[in-house]
């Protein structure tokens, strides 16, 4: 048995182990949650007994449905061990209405703490200063940047983007509006840059290329930018690192949400032309790229299919959730040793128009 | 020949993207060639220094950009290009035949078309005497001279010429040829089915002697063609318009979308109708009634009916053939959805009442034909009562007129902007009426086509007014 291969039968076993504990917890009257403790009881079955691998998981659970993260309180989803201590309040997508919400306390540390160690030093210097350009609000990544560069030393500033004045705006054709809302952020990302030392940048890419249109990024200090939000096809990609960071900058892309926290990307650039894989930080979260028509089936390797997400933590358990995302499903990674989604895209982005803004 | 892939050109540099599209045979869906296509960003990018393209070719004069697309002109007509990026040689018969395949046009149509732009760049001194009303060539190196006894001094108006070009027609390559003789480079966004025409003719011009830079190629999307539109300074968009209308109230791009031309009879001549039949059929099928000068409603006092039934009876029975077919007169549609939504959309009208259609008894069939795998809309011509009808003033990608008959008194006030009007009378009055209309911008008295255009003369926007403009000029005496 190769390394690797001894690496992928750990890592499932480490998968099995804390889907069960997980399960367990989430449960069990002592520790779990209101919402999962009734949900079981309608569905008349046991979780905490019968759950013994996380393909358990797969097999006998329904998909998360997203709805109810927005009509259910937010204190139906607190896990009884955590009983007593207020909880922060994350907000995830929409443009209308009442937003989808996950409550949370130290998950986002953890992951970013983790995701911390993947950082190279060169390009994301340790006791410095980053800024963040991009949706802050209500959202887990304004508080897990800020915490994923206190963790390395350094300090943040920020510049706030509306994601969904943007969507709002674009999808009423507002164009011109849209481009002077961007400006007006681009603006202040640039006054921050040309007045305060800055190593490092969490943003867009479409606001990296409009600050890169307004600066020289290298000049100006910047080694090091980690981005996400939007999709990067292989071409988009390819452009930001050779053009936009001049090879320079080191480029960073992630992949994530209010609901996963974030996965990793492996090596990528001409010799792949440019794909990027995403792994997802298991055993807390598990990615699976599925048969659009059959989900509880994998697609082949290589093929495209739509990204399913379970997220497996005891703040909160979220089985068999369908992203609005499409991905191809690639093999194992020796740091990574599970599934990786890769050249993530909306769901049915060759079908149809998709909306995703100047963020 | 293996499949050619078509870069993008950087200021002539080549650029294979990750992501490419692929141009297709209309008839059989065989890929023709696959072509990059760029993210807006690369073009923003590269127009940052666009000054070094305008600084390669000021390195030349005007007479030499003359005489270069002079031999630009022959190599794109009889010589053989680069067409793909791995050094794939491209003759003109294989030009022919590819065009043809991916646009629908027949050969003989694209030969037509080619010719165009060899007269185009064989007489550009011509075309830039007319641009320029007569300018000497030194003085437009210069900037500065004297001449017709005055200083005159010009200064340009933009860094490049942003194009963003349409499918349905090669020939409209050659309206952006002075360009290059005026020392402004060019940044094009090709036709998505049309990539060969500008292509060729860049390499041409590269082969001839031409500085590469010149030449910014970047088959884009939405947001690319509109950085190309808005940050070049001056722009030519082609399309329909709902695609041009945004742009209708900015001087620093032309617009070029429909044409609406026109053949006018007048009260004098009405009664002589019968000998127009063959130029007024000419000037609606010719060039596959693609082109927004072929006419798309004949304007006449009396005989509407009558004349309508005499162009039927010529077109009508007109019928795609084999693309070879030096008698081709119709094209095919690159994209049979097309055809289909046009058809639609006459026969839709058609509904209406207060025309009829004079063409369908003439035609042993349906307009709309799949012949060889590709689709034609045969030519189609309807008597309106007036141009209240919605196909009195309607312009389709195929031969398609109404027949109007309105008084001569009201022609100029009922029948709206027109690119070309041909008015076959010699009513002095009526002349006068038509030469002062601000609704023609080419106006042809006499029975001459609405096809028929003179280099000399633009009919729709003259390339060196829009790139150039003239400012006052003291200059001290040594």
């Amino acid at each position: 048995m190769s390394n690797l291969d001894q690496n992928i039968q750990e890592a499932k076993a480490q998968l099995d182990a804390h889907a069960v504990e997980i399960v367990k917890w989430h449960f069990s009257p002592e520790t779990g949650s209101p919402f999962w403790l009734d949900w079981a009881e309608k569905a008349g079955w046991n979780p905490a007994e019968e759950i013994s691998c996380f393909d358990d998981i797969i097999g006998k659970f329904p998909h998360f449905q997203d709805e109810w993260l927005r009509d259910m309180p937010n204190e139906i989803w607190r896990p009884k061990a955590y009983e007593g201590r207020p909880f922060s309040i994350f907000e995830t997508g929409g443009t209308t209405g009442m937003p989808k919400q996950r409550i949370g306390w130290e998950d986002y540390k953890i992951d970013y703490s983790e995701f911390s160690e993947t950082l190279d030093d060169n390009h994301f210097p340790r006791d410095h200063y980053w800024m963040m350009v991009g949706p802050t609000g209500p959202r887990r990544l304004r508080l897990s940047i800020e915490h994923l560069a206190n963790v390395r030393g350094c300090s943040t500033y920020f510049v706030d983007l509306d994601p969904r004045w943007v969507k709002r705006l674009i999808a009423g054709k507002q164009f011109d509006q849209a481009r002077a809302y961007m400006d007006h952020v681009i603006d202040q990302a640039v006054t921050i840059l040309k007045n305060r030392k800055v190593s490092a940048l969490f943003t867009t890419p479409k606001l990296l290329e409009a600050m890169a249109e307004r600066m020289d990024l290298i000049k100006a200090g910047i080694k090091g930018v980690f981005c996400g939000g939007t999709t990067m096809d292989q071409q988009y990609t390819r452009f930001l690192v050779e053009e936009i960071c001049e090879k320079q900058i080191g480029f960073v892309p992630t992949y994530g949400n209010t609901l996963m926290g974030l996965a990793r990307h492996r090596p990528f650039g001409p010799e792949n032309d440019y794909s990027i894989t995403y792994h997802a930080p298991q055993p807390r979260a598990v990615l699976r790229v599925v048969d659009p028509k059959k989900t509880e089936t994998l697609v082949d390797y290589d093929a495209w299919g739509r990204v399913e997400l379970t997220t497996l933590t005891k703040e909160f358990f979220m089985p068999r959730f369908l992203e609005r995302d499409e991905a191809i499903r690639r093999s194992p990674w020796e740091n990574c040793p599970w599934d990786g989604v890769a050249e993530v895209r909306p769901f049915g982005a060759m079908e149809k128009k998709i909306v995703e803004g100047v963020y | 020949m293996a499949i050619p892939h078509i870069p993008c050109l950087r200021l002539g540099d080549p650029y294979v993207s990750l992501n490419k599209i692929e141009v297709a045979d209309y008839r059989s869906g065989d890929t023709m060639a696959t072509v990059s296509q760029v993210n807006a960003g690369v073009v923003r990018r590269d127009l940052k220094r666009i000054d070094e393209a305008r600084a390669a070719l000021r390195k030349f004069t005007t007479a030499e950009l003359v005489e270069i697309g002079a031999k630009a002109g022959e190599i794109f007509l009889n010589g053989e290009v680069q067409i793909g990026v791995n050094g794939e040689m491209q003759s003109p018969q294989q030009y022919v035949e590819t065009l043809s395949s991916t646009s629908g046009l027949p050969h003989v149509m694209v030969k037509r078309n080619m010719d165009k732009i060899h007269y185009a760049l064989s007489n550009m001194q011509v075309v830039l005497n007319g641009l320029t009303r007569g300018i000497d060539l030194p003085i437009l190196d210069a900037g500065v001279g004297e001449q017709f006894g005055t200083q005159v001094c010009f200064y340009p108006t933009s860094k490049a010429l942003g194009l963003v070009m349409p499918s349905n027609s090669p020939a409209v390559n050659s309206l952006w040829l002075p360009a290059i003789a005026l020392k402004t480079p060019i940044v094009m966004k090709p036709g998505r089915d049309e990539p060969w025409t500008p292509y060729r003719l860049i390499q041409s011009f590269i082969q001839a002697g031409c500085p590469k830079e010149a030449f910014s190629f970047y088959p884009t999307d939405y947001e690319g063609a509109a950085d190309i539109l808005n940050r070049c300074g001056r722009a030519l968009i082609f399309g329909d318009k709902s695609t041009t209308d945004q742009y209708a109230n900015n001087p620093a791009i032309q617009i070029h979308g429909p044409g609406w031309s026109k053949v006018l009879i007048g009260e004098d001549e009405i009664e002589n109708w019968e000998d127009h039949i063959d130029l007024i059929a000419g000037s609606i099928a010719d060039n596959g009634g693609r082109s927004c000068v072929n006419a798309s409603a004949v304007v006449v006092p009396k005989y509407g009916r009558e004349i309508a039934e005499a162009l039927a009876k010529k077109l009508g029975p007109v019928k795609p053939t084999t693309v070879d077919d030096p008698e081709a007169k119709l094209s095919g549609f690159a994209n049979p959805k097309m055809g289909e939504w046009i058809d639609g959309a006459i026969e839709a009208d058609l509904l209406e009442a207060g025309c009829e259609e004079m063409t369908a008894k003439y035609r042993d069939g349906e307009r709309k034909v799949v012949t060889d795998g590709g689709t034609y809309l045969r030519p189609t011509i309807v008597y309106c009562d007036s141009f209240e009808h919605p196909l009195a003033n309607r312009e389709f990608l195929c031969p398609y007129a109404s027949v109007v008959e309105v008084p001569q008194a009201e022609m100029l006030n009922q029948m709206g902007e027109s690119l070309v009007v041909t008015a076959i009378t010699k009513d002095k009055e009526f002349h006068e009426a038509l030469l002062s209309s601000p609704l023609i911008e080419r106006l042809n008295l006499g029975p001459i086509s609405t096809m028929k255009i003179s280099w000399d003369q633009p009919h729709e926007g003259n390339m060196f007014e829009f790139l150039y403009k003239r400012r006052s000029i003291g200059i001290l005496a040594a």
